[in-house]
C-alpha cells in the first residue's frame, strides 16, 4: 500500500471481447466501400505504389475495430482517408449520410467535430510552444462556441477526466513539462473536448512504455462504452487490439487478409500474416511452454489478499 | 567461467550546462562471465542504455562517469583514454544501436563502411587490399544471413532490417570479445524484429562472443538472454537466469512489470498497469526508489535501500521478499 | 490477482524546471510580453549580451545625438583637414566639419538604413517563406521560382544599378533598394522550416481542432519558426548595414546625409589616408564593422527563442 493511506484498486483490464455499452450509441455507421488509395506522380514518372487496395468494412454504431497490420500495410493511409487528411483514388466512405471523400473546407471542418484523431507520437501531437489547457481549450472554442472562459474551464473538467489532476496545475504546464504518458492523456482530452462521434486512434500507445499502455487503453475502452462513441483502434500490437476491440480487420498491404470477432480472429487465425503478427507480439510466457499460467502462477509467494 | 567484465559502484551523473544535476546510474554493479548473453531491461528514464555506455566508455558530455571502477578483462578501462582506449575498441566492445542503421553513409557502400572499420582498426604494418575487404565482407554479411550482393548496395537500396544487419557486421567485423545490443530491433518493423533478433541469438550462440542485450521489452530479453538484470531509477533491481524469471519474479516491479504483459489468444486477457512516476532522479534517493508505487510498501521501505540479497536463483533488491525468505529458511531449519 | 494502482499519477518529476504558471488560456501572449520575454532570453547567452551591448550602445547614441554631439555635423567652421584636437576629437573633413559630431549623428541613418531594411526584407521573406511552405502545388513552385531568380542575380551590382538609376536619392531609395535585393535568402530558408512544420502532428492536430488557415499559420507554424525569423531579420540587418556604407561609399547614396557610409565616401574623395586623416576612416570602419558583428552576435542566442526548454534558468 502507498504511504498515501487507502487506495482504491482497480482490477487490470480485462478483454473479453464482450464489452457492452452502458448508453445506446447514436453514432452513424462508417461504411467503407471498395476504397483504394494509389499514390502516382505522373510529373515525375515514379512507379505507382497500391497503398490500399479495394477495401470495405462497416464501423457499426458505438462498435469499436481494430485494424491490425505491419507497417506498410496500409492502415495508416486508412486512417488518414477515414479522417478526411487524404482522399481515396477509388470507392467511397459515407459516414451516415455524408460523403466523406467530397468534403472540402468549411465542411470538411465540421467533419472534424465528428471525427477526431489520438495520434501515435505524444511528443509530436502538441505544439511545443502551447499549455496543455490550450490545446484543449481550442477545440472547445471552435468547435462548441464557448467563450474563452467556458472554454478553461471545460478544459479543467477534461484534463481530470482522463486523470490529469489538479487540473489547474497541468493546464498550465507545457509539453516538455510532462512525461509520455501524460501527454497521450492530454491528447486524449483534446480528442474528446468536442464530443465527437467516432475517434481514431492511431498506434495510440506504442511509443509509451509498457507499464502505462494498459492506463491510456483503460481511458479509450472507459470514453467508448460511456458515450457510446464508435472507435478504429489502429495498431500492429495484437494485444492491444484484443482488449480494446470487439471486431478485428488484418490488413496486408493494403488488402484485407482476415475479419471477424476479436476473440475468435485471434484464438483461430485463418491467415498466415495473422499468424506472423501472432507471433510478433511480445509474449514472455509463450516462449517458455506455450501455454499462459495463471497470474497467481505468477508469483513466488502465495497470492496477496485482494485489497478490495 | 572467466570474468570479462567486472563494475562496482558505477555512478553516471547528467551535469547540463542550464539546469539540475541527474543521477541516472546509481551504484551498479555488475559481472559479465565470457560467453554470457545478458539482459538489461527496464522502462524509459531506468538508466540502461546510460550503463551500456557507460560501461562501454561511449558516454558524452554532459554525462560523466561518477566514480566507480570499471575492470575489462582484468584491466581498468575506467580511466583509460586515447590510443589505450582505442584499443580495448579494437578487439574489445563493440556496440549496435537502435539507430545504428541509421547511422551509415547514405552515399557509400556497404563495402566501404567495412573498408572503413578495418583500416582504423587495424595494426601496424597491415594492410588491406580491396580484395580481402571483399573476402571479409562476404563471410560477415553471410554470417548475419544476408546475400553477398549487399556489399555493393547503398543505405538506401536496403530495408530498415537489411540495414540493422549490416550494423550488427560491422560490429562483428573486428571480432570483440563484448558486443551490446541497445534496442537493436525496436525501431525496426513488428514482423521483422522476430527475425533479427533470432540471427543475434544464433550469432551469439555460434561465435560465442558476451553479448547485453538492452531492451524495454521484457518478453523478447526473456526469449534470447541466458540472464536477466532488471533496472528501475538508475538501480539495479534484480538479477536472475531468464527462464527462472518466467516462472516468477521476486521484486515487485518486475513482477508488475510481467503483468503488463499477456497472451492476447488466452479466454481471458488481463493487462496490468503501473500507475505513478518515476522518483525525481536529481534528489538522492534515501529509501527504495520503487516505494511510492509498491503494493507491499512498508515503513523500512522509505528509509533504507535495500540490497541485492540473493533471492530465488539470482538476486533481488526488496526487503520485505529478503525478510520472508529469510523466515521461511528459518522455518525450514527449524522443523 | 487484482492489481492495486496507487493514486492517480502524481506531478511528473520533471527535471526540476520551473513551472511557469501563467494564464491557462495561451502561451502566446501579448508583443509587448512577447518582445520582454525575447530580450530576456536573449539576454542570458554571453555572446547576445555582448551583441545586445553593442546595438544598445548605438540606438542610445543616435536617440540622444542633439544632446552628445559638441557640434553641429554640417558646420564648415573648422579648419579643414587638421587632426585630432581638443576641439575636434576626431579631427575635421576636408570642408572644415567636425568628424566627431558627424559620427554620433551618422549613427542615426546607418541603424535607420539597417533596421528598416532587414526589417522589410525579412517581411517579405516571411509572407513569401510562409505561403510558399505551407501551401504546396503551384502557388509554391510560382514563388520558389520567383525567389530562386533573386538569389541569382548578385545583389551589390543590382543595387547599385538600381541605385544609380532610381530618381530621388532619400534614404527611403537605399533602404528600399537594400530590401529589394536581400529578401531571397530569408524566404528560401523560411519557405524550407514551413515546409517541414506543415507535416508536423501537431498541425494537424490544430486542423482537427477547428483551427483555420490564418490562426495555423500564424499560431502554430510561425511561433515555432521565431529563432529562424530572428536570425533571418539579424542576418538581413547586417547585410543591411553593410550595404547601405557600401553604396554610399560608392557615391550612390545621398551625400548630402551624414552616415557613417558618407564620412567614408568623402574621406575617400579627400585622400584621407595620404593627408594623415586615417581616423576619418578608420572611425566609421570599426563602428560599421562593429555594429554588424554585434548582430551576428545577437545570432548565437536566437536558438533558445524557439525551444522552450533552452529557455529554463539552472
Amino acid at each position: 500500500m502507498s504511504a498515501d493511506g487507502d487506495v482504491p484498486a482497480e482490477p487490470a483490464l480485462v478483454g473479453n471481447g464482450d464489452r457492452r455499452l452502458t448508453v445506446a450509441s447514436s453514432v452513424p455507421p462508417l461504411v467503407i466501400s471498395g476504397v483504394s488509395k494509389i499514390y502516382a506522380n505522373r510529373l515525375r514518372r515514379e512507379k505507382a505504389v497500391t497503398a490500399v487496395d479495394d477495401v470495405s468494412f462497416t464501423i457499426a454504431p458505438g462498435a469499436a475495430v481494430a485494424l491490425v497490420g505491419a507497417s506498410g500495410s496500409g492502415k495508416s493511409t486508412l486512417a488518414k482517408m477515414i479522417t478526411g487528411s487524404e482522399r481515396p483514388t477509388a470507392g467511397s466512405i459515407t459516414f451516415g449520410d455524408l460523403r466523406v471523400e467530397r468534403l472540402r473546407r468549411n465542411a470538411l471542418r465540421r467533419f472534424h467535430r465528428r471525427v477526431q484523431i489520438i495520434f501515435q507520437d505524444p511528443y509530436g501531437a502538441l505544439n511545443p510552444l502551447h499549455t496543455v489547457g490550450y490545446a484543449v481549450m481550442r477545440p472547445c472554442e471552435n468547435f462548441l462556441d464557448m467563450s474563452p472562459r467556458e472554454a478553461g474551464r471545460r478544459a479543467h473538467e477534461l484534463l481530470e477526466t482522463v486523470g490529469l489532476t489538479p487540473p489547474t496545475q497541468y493546464a498550465a504546464k507545457l509539453p516538455h513539462q510532462l512525461s509520455g504518458g501524460q501527454r497521450q492523456r492530454v491528447v486524449i482530452a483534446r480528442a474528446l473536448a468536442c464530443n465527437p462521434e467516432l475517434i481514431v486512434a492511431d498506434e495510440p500507445v506504442s511509443m509509451l512504455d509498457v507499464s502505462l499502455r494498459a492506463g491510456v487503453l483503460r481511458l479509450l475502452a472507459k470514453f467508448r462504452e460511456e458515450r457510446g462513441l464508435s472507435l478504429l483502434y489502429i495498431t500492429h500490437d495484437l494485444l492491444g487490439a484484443r482488449v480494446v476491440s470487439d471486431e478485428i480487420i488484418v490488413l496486408n498491404r493494403g488488402r484485407i487478409v482476415e475479419q471477424g470477432r476479436t476473440k475468435q480472429v485471434l484464438q483461430h487465425p485463418r491467415d498466415s500474416y495473422t499468424v506472423q503478427l501472432l507471433n510478433a507480439v511480445a509474449n514472455p510466457f509463450a516462449a517458455a511452454d506455450g501455454a499462459r499460467p495463471s497470474p497467481e502462477a505468477l508469483t513466488a509467494r502465495p497470492p496477496a489478499e485482494p485489497a478490495v | 567461467m572467466t570474468v570479462l567484465l567486472e563494475a562496482r559502484g558505477v555512478n553516471v551523473v547528467y551535469e547540463p550546462v542550464r539546469g539540475v544535476r541527474i543521477w541516472s546510474v546509481r551504484d551498479v554493479d555488475l559481472t559479465l562471465e565470457q560467453g554470457e548473453f545478458v539482459g538489461l531491461v527496464g522502462e524509459s528514464g531506468c538508466g540502461k542504455s546510460t550503463l551500456a555506455f557507460a560501461l562501454t566508455r561511449m558516454l558524452r558530455p554532459p554525462a560523466r562517469l561518477d566514480g566507480g571502477a570499471i575492470k575489462f578483462d582484468g584491466v581498468d578501462i575506467a580511466t583509460v583514454e586515447g590510443e589505450a582506449l582505442r584499443r580495448q575498441r579494437r578487439n574489445g566492445f563493440a556496440l549496435v544501436l537502435q539507430s545504428g542503421m541509421n547511422a551509415l553513409n547514405p552515399v557509400r557502400t556497404v563495402e566501404h563502411h567495412l573498408g572503413d572499420v578495418l583500416k582504423a582498426h587495424a595494426r601496424k604494418g597491415e594492410r588491406f587490399s580491396a580484395g580481402a575487404v571483399r573476402r571479409r565482407g562476404a563471410e560477415l554479411v553471410d554470417m548475419v544471413r544476408l546475400p553477398e550482393s549487399v556489399l555493393y548496395r547503398f543505405p538506401h537500396e536496403l530495408s530498415g532490417g537489411m540495414r540493422q544487419r549490416v550494423s550488427i557486421a560491422l560490429a562483428l567485423s573486428l571480432q570483440p570479445r563484448f558486443i551490446v545490443f541497445d534496442e537493436p530491433t525496436t525501431a525496426l518493423d513488428v514482423i521483422v524484429q522476430g527475425a533479427v533478433m533470432q540471427t543475434i541469438k544464433d550469432l551469439q550462440r555460434d561465435q560465442g562472443f558476451t553479448a547485453m542485450l538492452i531492451s524495454h521489452d521484457l518478453g523478447v530479453v526473456l526469449e534470447a538472454t541466458d540472464r536477466v538484470m532488471v533496472m528501475y531509477a538508475g538501480r539495479i533491481v534484480e538479477g536472475q537466469p531468464s527462464k527462472a524469471l518466467l516462472r516468477g519474479a521476486h521484486h515487485p516491479y518486475t513482477e508488475a512489470l510481467l503483468g503488463c504483459y499477456a497472451d492476447p489468444r488466452a479466454d481471458e486477457v488481463r493487462l496490468g498497469e503501473i500507475s505513478g512516476a518515476l522518483p525525481d532522479l536529481s534528489l538522492p534517493n534515501t529509501g527504495c526508489p520503487f516505494e511510492p508505487r509498491c503494493r507491499l510498501a512498508e515503513a523500512v521501505c522509505a528509509e533504507q535501500m535495500p540490497p541485492l540479497s540473493p533471492l530465488g536463483e539470482g538476486t533481488a533488491a526488496c526487503h520485505v521478499r529478503a525478510r520472508e525468505v529469510g523466515a521461511a529458511v528459518e522455518m525450514r531449519s527449524v522443523g | 490477482m487484482t492489481i492495486v494502482t496507487t493514486a492517480p499519477p502524481p506531478e511528473s518529476p520533471g527535471k526540476g524546471v520551473e513551472v511557469r504558471v501563467g494564464p491557462a488560456s495561451e502561451a502566446i501572449p501579448t508583443p509587448l510580453l512577447f518582445l520582454g520575454r525575447a530580450l530576456r532570453t536573449l539576454w542570458s547567452n554571453r555572446k547576445a549580451r555582448i551583441g545586445l551591448c553593442i546595438i544598445g550602445f548605438d540606438i542610445l547614441i543616435a536617440i540622444c545625438a542633439p544632446l552628445i554631439a559638441p557640434h553641429s555635423p554640417t558646420a564648415t567652421t573648422f579648419t579643414p583637414y587638421s587632426g585630432p584636437t581638443v576641439a575636434n576629437w576626431f579631427g575635421t573633413t576636408g570642408n572644415g566639419q567636425d568628424v566627431f559630431s558627424q559620427m554620433i549623428y551618422g549613427s542615426r541613418i546607418t541603424l535607420m538604413v539597417g533596421l528598416a531594411a532587414g526589417a522589410l526584407a525579412t517581411l517579405v521573406a516571411v509572407t513569401i517563406g510562409l505561403v510558399a511552405g505551407y501551401r504546396p502545388g503551384a502557388v509554391d513552385e510560382v514563388l520558389s521560382f520567383i525567389t530562386n531568380l533573386a538569389l541569382v542575380i548578385p545583389a551589390l551590382p543590382l543595387m547599385i544599378i538600381l541605385a544609380a538609376y532610381l530618381q530621388g536619392r532619400s534614404i527611403w531609395t537605399i533602404v528600399l533598394v537594400v530590401a529589394f535585393t536581400s529578401w531571397a535568402t530569408g524566404a528560401r530558408v523560411i519557405r524550407s522550416q514551413a515546409t517541414t512544420l506543415r507535416s508536423r502532428e501537431y498541425v494537424t492536430a490544430a486542423v482537427f481542432s477547428g483551427e483555420r488557415l490564418f490562426r495555423i499559420v500564424f499560431r502554430e507554424i510561425l511561433p515555432n519558426m521565431t529563432s529562424l525569423v530572428a536570425a533571418s531579420f539579424f542576418g538581413a540587418a547586417t547585410a543591411a548595414i553593410l550595404a547601405e556604407a557600401s553604396l554610399e561609399f560608392l557615391g550612390l547614396g545621398n551625400p548630402s546625409t551624414v552616415s557613417w557610409g558618407t564620412i567614408l565616401y568623402f574621406a575617400q574623395q579627400e585622400n584621407a589616408l595620404l593627408t594623415g586623416q586615417w581616423l576619418t576612416i578608420f572611425a566609421p570602419g570599426l563602428a560599421i564593422a562593429l555594429l554588424a558583428v554585434s548582430f551576428t552576435l545577437v545570432n548565437f542566442g536566437v536558438d533558445a527563442l524557439s525551444n522552450p526548454r533552452l529557455r529554463e534558468k539552472s
